[in-house]
């Protein structure tokens, strides 16, 4: 039965374009609330209406759940889409969509508030028979509590504030006397920094890479569309992705998937989400680590390798249809390399710059994709994230996939703003990257030698 | 004489480090060539505003989380 009446995207971008093209084709009227300083954005132009939900800043806009649920009261939309970041993975957000009488595109507020909280997602992923990186299963407050932890999980380890986050109040610590001397100390600081001293210990896996699974579900079954490698990574954001990891072997990734696929079917999850895991290639072991319960950026090489279109899939099973496909459906076919085309200048620490787009030369041929909110003559605002589009590119095997990503960079021209561009040709000519062989910290140490060399043409910025 | 302190870049000014934090800088305090007396955020990342010169703020002239334009003057020094 096809869905039928209007979807409200909350979001801006490239992912608010991706989700009115869904839409779209779902035969979905599109309404597009967007803040006053995107009112002049391709996802405005594309979609059918549009409604001004308050100022640039996203805390007055994007963030802001009373105006999204006004618009969609106004327009007479019947669903919300959140897209990525923003109020994508806010589980009071889902509730008061759906106490609205909405359908909200994401799994229930339930398992958004589940997967959310890092204790409770390690238990349902144990719970699940998913391994989880070594380490403690609660908070730990004192010595005697954490040396049985340690005795099990070996050195080196990561003391984490329990109330931290985004990377504050984590130590590593590499041997017994260093971790007796600063256990304590951990434990009086995040006690003095966030009124709470518990600590989490966990296993320090060195030189791991990022692989992660993207899974499907109706609220009754799941399936997985394989998984992505992101160890392309610098301050933690991932630069460059692809489909399927360079570094898996066929028992493994067999084993990987069907992890995924468990512990999102023991939550009954609803729509497209993703599964964050370490992999250490050394020893083949992979470690759950997160669960992202919305569609993710890097979705389009999932997309280019099965031949499936992730958010209209997304949409149509969370207004309620069931999974068209069955696991032995979905094939693997050839390798899909995605780049992160951000308004950054690479060779100045990738200061982040906004302007006005004054020439855009866009790249096509066979296996190419360019997902982007911009056109020549946009000015991109200086109050959201960086990224201007995502190149995509498929080839029959991960070697020609590489060449083609070089083809199509070279034909991509944006002019107005510095971009990463050259950051990405460097790396589709490094023959590491050729070779598969990296971790995620190999980026950050590359760019020390290399980030000189990645100068923009200066004629080009406004 | 008067000079003003201009915004490196666009993006949104703020007055303070956090929110709920003392501001950087009030009106009437004295500043030092270099002293910090905001923050701009452009796409998501943070830039300090310093001072261009010594002297003492006689004005701001953009509010806490305006959005400013490069080169736009945010306080006057006397």
């Amino acid at each position: 039965m096809a869905p039928t009446g209007k979807l409200l995207i909350a979001n801006r971008g490239e992912i608010a374009v991706r989700i009115i093209r869904a839409a779209q084709e779902l035969g979905l009227g599109t309404v597009q609330a967007h803040s006053k300083a995107d009112a002049d954005s391709l996802a405005v132009r594309l979609a059918d209406e549009a409604v001004d939900i308050g100022p640039p800043m996203a805390a007055k806009s994007y963030l802001k759940i009373e105006a999204i649920l006004e618009a969609a009261r106004a327009t007479g939309a019947s669903a919300v889409h959140p897209g990525y970041g923003f109020l994508a993975e806010n589980a009071g957000f889902a509730d008061a969509v759906e106490a609205a009488g909405l359908a909200w595109i994401g799994p229930s507020g339930a398992a958004i508030r589940l997967m959310g909280d890092k204790v409770a997602a390690r238990g349902a992923a144990q719970a699940a028979g998913v391994p989880v990186v070594p380490g403690s299963d609660g908070h730990v407050a004192s010595l005697d509590a954490a040396r049985p932890v340690v005795a099990r999980t070996g050195f080196p380890v990561m003391i984490k504030a329990a109330a931290g986050g985004g990377g504050r109040g984590i130590r590593i610590v590499r041997d017994e006397a260093e971790f007796e001397r600063l256990l304590p100390q951990a434990s009086a600081e995040a006690l003095a920094a966030f009124g709470d001293g518990g600590l989490y210990i966990e296993k320090l896996v060195e030189r791991a890479r990022h692989v992660e699974v993207q899974i499907l579900g109706d609220g009754d079954r799941v399936v997985h569309l394989y998984e992505r490698e992101c160890s392309l990574q610098r301050r933690r954001q991932k630069v460059w992705e692809e489909a399927p990891s360079p570094a898996l072997p066929p028992d493994v990734r067999a084993a990987l998937c069907a992890s995924a696929v468990a512990l999102a079917a023991a939550v009954n999850y609803r729509g497209a989400g993703t599964l964050e895991y370490l992999y250490d290639d050394t020893s083949r072991a992979f470690y759950f680590i997160e669960m992202n319960t919305r569609i993710q950026v890097e979705h389009p090489v999932t997309e280019m390798v099965t031949g499936l279109d992730l958010v209209r899939e997304q949409i149509r099973v969370c207004l309620g249809a069931k999974l068209r496909w069955r696991q032995e459906d979905i094939a693997l076919r050839g390798h899909a390399i995605e780049v992160r085309l951000n308004a950054e200048d690479p060779a100045a620490d990738f200061r982040p710059h906004p302007g006005t787009i004054t020439g855009l030369r866009t790249p096509g041929g066979p296996g190419v994709r360019f997902d982007t909110m911009l056109y020549a003559g946009y000015t991109v605002p200086p109050f959201y994230d960086s990224l201007l589009g995502k190149l995509i590119v498929w080839d029959e095997d991960r070697t020609t996939a590489i060449a083609r990503l070089r083809r199509a960079l070279g034909e991509l021209e944006i002019e107005g703003v510095p971009t990463t561009k050259a950051l990405h040709l460097a790396l589709a000519a490094d023959p590491e990257v050729a070779a598969g062989r990296f971790d995620t910290t190999w980026l950050e140490r590359w760019l020390e030698t290399n980030a000189a060399r990645l100068g923009v043409v200066k004629e080009a910025v406004g | 004489m008067a000079t003003e302190i201009v915004s490196p870049l666009p993006g949104t000014f703020y007055r303070r480090s956090a929110p709920g934090e003392p501001a950087y800088k009030n009106e009437g305090d004295a500043v030092a060539e270099g002293d910090v007396i905001g923050l701009i955020e452009v796409m998501k990342s943070f830039h300090e505003v310093k001072a261009t010169a010594s002297g003492t703020i006689k004005a701001f002239l953009v509010d806490n989380e305006d959005a400013v334009m490069a080169g736009q003057p945010i306080a006057e020094l006397d």
